[in-house]
């Protein structure tokens, strides 16, 4: 296992080229799942919003 | 066949491809199946490359970066081509959903050339005992795409108006399209430190089969990650784009349901 990791003294090179690939694959899928997210959510709270000040408003008599 | 319907029938498909609704419930269905396929095939391409296949006999162990620096290169082109063309369609039809393909892509592309040039990179260190040679072609074209790409999403942002971005960066999309076969042959225009083409190459791929099929594992995994995130990409891109339509409003009704 341990020659394994080593990769016949190439293991920090290959070990980081393989890291940094998962990582920055990692974030891009969870950045383009936010992406969507975010763009349903302002969507919700404009609906929201529109809800709100579409109601009549009560006017006070002092 | 009688051309009419096959010509209508090509039209309802062109029509259909250029619908929002459409296309964002497509994508939606087709995200899952394609984000489980390319995990599948990453994992099973990863594991043949970095245990079962044999070391190179020249460069070792450090010939397996290969697995993903490939196909990171190739996705940083194959994406540019696709941003191009559907920059051009956008701009040449007025499709504004092609428009929405292109800035999807840009920010995927940007991301596998930055991979392409750090897993190069790393490689270089073993095997050319450099980092980085600012002297080789193939080296700064690829660097000239990452700015590219770069470039195309600065420009968007500095336009308030959205199909003002849409027409002046789809300009810059395509004028730099002509990088994309200068990469591909700056290795054989110039004769530097980037070792020539291992798959496209003439009289076919130089490396042998146990290190040939992990490979093409690898590229269609990360192929088929590249469309599933884009499909995610494009149906945030469709509700920003569509967000005053009724059939996203009733959507975020529903959703929020």
């Amino acid at each position: 296992m341990s020659e394994f990791l080593a990769m016949g003294g190439h293991g920090p090179y290959v070990w980081s080229a393989y890291g940094v690939t998962l990582a920055v694959m990692v974030y891009n899928a969870w950045a383009a799942y936010r992406h969507q997210a975010n763009a349903l959510a302002r969507l919700q709270q404009a609906e929201a919003e529109q809800e709100t000040r579409a109601k009549p408003t009560v006017r006070q008599i002092g | 066949m009688n051309a009419v319907p096959m010509r209508s029938r090509l039209w309802r498909a062109f029509h259909q491809l250029g619908s929002p609704p459409y296309v964002y419930r497509i994508a939606g269905r087709l995200a899952p199946w394609l984000g489980v396929a390319s995990c599948v095939l990453l994992a099973v391409g990863a594991f043949w490359g970095l245990v079962l296949a044999p070391p190179d006999y020249l460069q070792g162990n450090s010939f397996r970066i290969i697995y993903i620096h490939v196909p990171s290169a190739y996705l940083s082109m194959g994406g540019y081509v696709l941003m191009a063309v559907a920059a051009g369609i956008g701009y040449i039809w007025r499709m504004k959903l092609a428009h929405g393909v292109a800035v999807c892509v840009a920010p995927l592309g940007a991301w596998f050339t930055a991979l392409a040039l750090v897993t190069g990179s790393i490689w270089g260190k073993p095997t050319w005992g450099t980092y980085w040679e600012w002297g080789d072609a193939r080296l700064m074209f690829e660097l000239l795409l990452l700015f590219l790409y770069i470039g195309y999403m600065v420009l968007r942002m500095s336009f308030d108006e959205r199909e003002k971005a849409d027409r002046v960066s789809a300009l810059l999309a395509v004028v730099g399209v002509v990088n994309v076969p200068i990469i591909h042959y700056s290795v054989e225009w110039w004769t530097t430190l980037h070792q020539g083409p291992t798959l496209i190459r003439e009289g076919g791929p130089s490396i042998t089969m146990d290190m040939l099929i992990p490979l093409l594992i690898m590229l269609a995994g990360f192929s088929l990650f590249f469309g599933w995130l884009l499909c995610k990409r494009l149906q945030g891109e469709i509700l920003r784009r569509e967000s005053r339509t009724r059939w996203v409003r009733n959507l975020a009704v529903e959703a929020a349901a």
